[in-house]
């Protein structure tokens, strides 16, 4: 806790006004957190809401609503199976939601397959990275999106050179660009996926687990790429278990449990104890907005 | 993120001389043992035929003669052209074990086309005939491969069970088409895509232009890529290895060139073909080791300066090879190829990435019923007849062939020119044992242990890799 204060000095002081957004339902009213960018007042960059996903009966997301700011880490929480990754599949397009609605500063979008979020610039990197380990790093890069001669065939080394700009920036000491990417070390693969997601001038970043294979020096990387990538307006989901990562990177949190949204708050309004209640409990601490998944009596 | 050092950054000195060399040249390792072992088959096959019975051959034997490579190579087309679609199909982590029967099928059908009706139809001879078969069968291949990649797909059958009932089903199929008959013969034009007849290869002109015109390929390809690695300044091959592949290249084309055109027509054929066409027959010096023809008497001699005609590429071979240059275009160069190779690496990453892998899956297993198709055309062409067992136990080649060339089972793996070598492989086995005149019994075990051996080898070879 004493960490994020430093972190977020500037949060902390301005903590004193939370403007409102009405939205259609009161149990919903929830205090916009402070924008890092003052022309971004208001309207999220995403929101989700009402978002409904069941497979075979059981309800994976139930009625869970979210929304994230240019600028700003949202962390999301939760225990294995509550439903976090499911929703952030929704948005990513990799799942079909059953219901609810997602909204791309303000306006209603379509997202129904992968290639619609991406359209839309809605990037993710994949706890299992998801890259296509039999070939090189450009292949990966640009995979969906090649880069074509004018004889509609594959520009390889135009594909090539960009993947060298980009790799170059993340990771200086790369230099493997003909190896299929199972030949690489886990933080070079990490680096490719992160690099494929960046690459195509994303807005919104969703990072699934982005540390759990990493070493110490390595999440140290993936930590300033984070603030860099805010610096650049970039709003981020950041998907994890670990509540360390979460309120050093993060401005505000989401948990999760059982499909529902327990609550959300700003990291500064909450203790880590606070929030592993959350998660364990479903017990919303009073820093927090409770959402349709808290408890009932603490609710209120 | 990691500071691994690259493969690049070892010193040069601890290279040996041969690594440094395989390192400039980026040529695959893999495909050299191929055609090394392909080597030690063909002198090993010479010199045991040259054993048991001297012949013309490089060592004394009978396998390295131009005419027994010719009909190697034409042995080789059917399995070859058939054996580039698998290899996409085993890269989609997907199996197709009905080309056989649908190759049965196909054939039987065209056939019936072309004989019982366009012949009638339209005269026996007819232009059109040829061509309207043909893409007849290209195109009922497409079809029935498309059925089959629609259920695997869509329908989520596994593509095993999906071809295994294919394998069955079509057979059967061919049987009820052809009424359980051999239909033949064929269009005459038809008959020259498989090789048959004097007409049927293009000739020593054509196929030294051809065999030129390969060699200013290659050099151009080599000068393309080193112009465009120069403008995006990457690093580049040495000069001399650039030069090293180049003048290779041109040697195995120009080689090719000369063996085919070193195989003349069958003295019958040309003495038949002279009189039909009124051709003198010149004299000629008679010679027991010639070539040519010459009449002496009114009997046939062989003789040199006589009459020979040079065959050059037979047609079959041209389309193999127009194949495989055509699928490893689409493999390497499209995006198409590109799809199939990831989504065999990681059938769920191509899915984020937002390709839609079952119409990919279906158009797989569509191509390579066109695939198909043209075998049918080639196999049945060159038997002037088509049959229902024209295509049995393919499939079990054709896999065999794309396995031996280095694709692998787990998908993800595999070149169209590693699986046309395997092809080439089993069929130089097959063909040395028929002319050593091993029992096929004996064939089928040599085969089969081949493929096991070669299966092994090559799991040996990428764990050392790794």
């Amino acid at each position: 806790m004493a960490k994020a204060k430093i972190k977020f000095p500037v949060k902390a002081a301005k903590r004193a006004a939370p403007s409102r957004v009405v939205k259609s339902k009161p149990v919903k009213v929830q205090p916009v957190p402070e924008p890092f960018h003052a022309s971004n007042r208001g309207t999220p960059l995403i929101e989700m809401r009402e978002i409904s996903i069941a497979f075979g009966g059981i309800k994976a997301v139930d009625h869970a609503s979210i929304d994230l700011y240019p600028g700003e880490v949202v962390g999301l929480l939760g225990h294995n199976g509550a439903g976090k990754s499911t929703l952030i599949k929704v948005l990513s397009g990799a799942y079909k939601r059953d219901a609810g609605s997602i909204h791309l500063n303000g306006q209603e979008v379509a997202i129904n397959n992968p290639r619609d979020a991406k359209g839309l610039g809605i990037e993710t990197i994949y706890q299992t990275l998801a890259l296509a380990d039999n070939v090189d790093a450009a292949a990966n890069l640009f995979l969906g999106r090649e880069l074509r001669t004018p004889f509609g065939t594959l520009d390889d080394v135009a594909m090539e050179s960009e993947t060298r700009q980009v790799m170059h920036r993340l990771n200086p000491n790369f230099r493997r660009f003909k190896e299929p990417v199972m030949k690489l070390s886990g933080g070079q693969r990490q680096s490719v996926a992160i690099a494929r997601a960046i690459h195509f001038n994303a807005r919104i970043l969703i990072m699934d687990e982005p540390t759990a294979a990493l070493g110490p020096a390595e999440t140290a990387q993936v930590g300033e790429l984070i603030k860099q990538l805010k610096a650049d307006g970039i709003g981020i989901f950041l998907i994890s278990h670990d509540l360390h990562d979460v309120f050093d990177l993060a401005d505000r949190l989401t948990v999760m449990k059982n499909g529902k949204v327990v609550g959300s708050a700003r990291t500064s309004d909450v203790t880590q104890d606070e929030v592993l209640g959350m998660i364990i409990a479903g017990k919303c601490p009073k820093g927090a907005i409770p959402g349709p998944g808290a408890l009932r009596d603490q609710a209120a | 993120m990691s500071n691994t050092p690259s493969s690049q950054s070892p010193a040069l000195s601890q290279e040996s001389a041969i690594a440094r060399f395989l390192r400039a040249t980026e040529i695959d390792t893999r495909m050299l043992g191929m055609i090394a072992a392909l080597l030690v088959i063909w002198v090993g096959f010479d010199i045991y035929s040259g054993v048991l019975r001297p012949g013309n051959g490089i060592f004394g034997g009978s396998f390295l003669m131009p005419r027994n490579l010719w009909i190697l190579l034409v042995q080789t087309s059917t399995i070859a052209v058939m054996t580039t679609g698998m290899v996409l199909v085993i890269v989609m982590r997907q199996i197709d074990l009905s080309v056989g029967s649908m190759l049965s099928m196909v054939a039987v059908a065209t056939g019936v086309l072309q004989v019982y009706n366009l012949g009638p139809a339209l005269g026996l001879g007819h232009p059109s005939i040829w061509i309207t078969a043909v893409v007849f069968a290209l195109l009922l291949g497409a079809a029935v491969g498309c059925f089959n990649g629609f259920l695997i797909a869509y329908a989520k059958i596994p593509s095993f069970i999906v071809t295994l009932g294919g394998l069955i089903a079509y057979g059967g199929t061919a049987f009820l088409i052809a009424k359980g008959v051999t239909v033949a013969p064929m269009d005459k034009t038809f008959k020259l895509i498989g090789g048959n007849g004097p007409l049927a290869s293009i000739g020593p002109f054509w196929s030294w232009f051809l065999g030129l015109s390969a060699c200013a390929g290659i050099v151009l390809a080599i000068l393309n890529g080193r112009r465009q690695r120069i403008r995006f300044k990457f690093p580049l091959r040495p000069v001399w290895a650039e030069v090293f592949i180049g003048i290779t290249g041109s040697i195995a084309a120009l080689g090719a060139t000369a063996v085919v055109n070193a195989y003349p027509w069958p003295h019958k054929v040309a003495e038949l073909y002279a009189l039909e066409n009124n051709i003198v027959i010149p004299a000629g010096i008679e010679n027991r080791d010639g070539s040519a023809i010459c009449m002496a008497a009114d009997k046939i001699v062989h003789c040199v300066d006589g009459l020979s005609y040079q065959t050059g590429f037979p047609i079959p071979v041209l389309i193999a090879l127009a194949v495989g240059f055509v699928m490893t275009f689409i493999a390497t160069r499209t995006r198409f190829g590109r799809y199939i190779f990831a989504t065999g690496g990681n059938p769920e990453a191509a899915e984020l990435a937002g390709i839609n892998t079952k119409r990919l899956t279906m158009m797989v297993f569509t191509l390579m019923g066109a695939l198909v198709g043209i075998s049918s055309v080639i196999a049945s062409a060159r038997l002037d007849a088509a049959t229902t067992a024209l295509g049995t136990l393919s499939e079990l080649y054709v896999i065999a062939a794309a396995v031996i060339g280095g694709t692998s089972l787990a998908g993800g793996i595999g070149t169209i020119y590693g699986a046309m070598l395997g092809a080439l492989l089993m069929q130089s086995l097959q063909s040395g044992m028929t002319l050593l005149n091993f029992e096929s019994a004996y064939k089928d075990i040599v085969v089969g242990t081949v493929l096991v051996v070669a299966v092994f080898i090559d799991q040996v070879y990428r764990r050392r890799v790794k």
